[in-house]
């Protein structure tokens, strides 16, 4: 089971495959839709995609880091972060299927 | 934001579409994604972020309750990384 890495070229050719549309407005599709959900997301809304996942994002607050290699101390400024967590199907499904 | 909100959106950018294949659309994209994973593949979208597969060993865990010990099985979790350009865009003022 060689591991393989898919883009976004092999998400339209999903599409093209299952709709009947031009392999172009197929990746335009797939460009929207990451396009959406990456324009809620900036703008501070949680993105909830049912049987799939919810991607949200959350404040961290400012705090002290410290360069591990010279020990010398760093502010780290407040910022958002993104988290995502799988639903129930998407962990049952990649447990089953990487199964030993 | 809601898959419902997400696929309203795309319909209404594309109106020569009908609805129905606009829900094709959008479950096939995320479909695709949780095959994928189920292969043990990665899928990797520059500028939203990557999905993949990681490996937890097997442990022995503790019942919170009771305190006992039970063996935890080797399993496999999807774990995402966000992509740097939506990082950038998520601290932009």
């Amino acid at each position: 089971m060689a591991e393989k890495t898919l883009t976004r070229m092999d998400l339209s050719e999903a599409v093209f495959r299952e709709v009947g549309l031009s392999r172009n407005e197929s990746a335009q599709l797939v460009e929207s839709v990451l396009g959406h959900m990456s324009d809620a997301l900036a703008s501070g809304d949680s993105v909830k995609i049912s049987s799939f996942g919810t991607f949200s994002v959350r404040s961290k607050s400012a705090r002290i880091g410290r360069n591990p290699k010279t020990g010398e101390e760093v502010p780290i400024h407040p910022r958002r972060v993104l988290t995502f967590r799988p639903s129930h199907l998407m962990k049952e499904r990649v447990a089953e299927g990487n199964k030993t | 934001m809601i898959r419902s909100e997400l696929i309203q959106k795309i319909a209404d950018e594309n109106p020569h579409l009908y609805q129905r294949d606009v829900e094709r659309i959008v479950n096939t994209i995320f479909e695709e994604i949780i095959s994928a994973m189920a292969r043990g593949d990665r899928v990797e979208l520059r500028g939203f972020g990557a999905f993949s597969v990681k490996k937890r060993d097997a442990r022995v865990g503790r019942n919170p309750r009771t305190g006992e010990s039970v063996p935890v099985e080797e399993k496999h979790v999807p774990f995402f990384k966000t992509g740097k350009l939506l990082r950038d865009r998520l601290n932009e003022e």
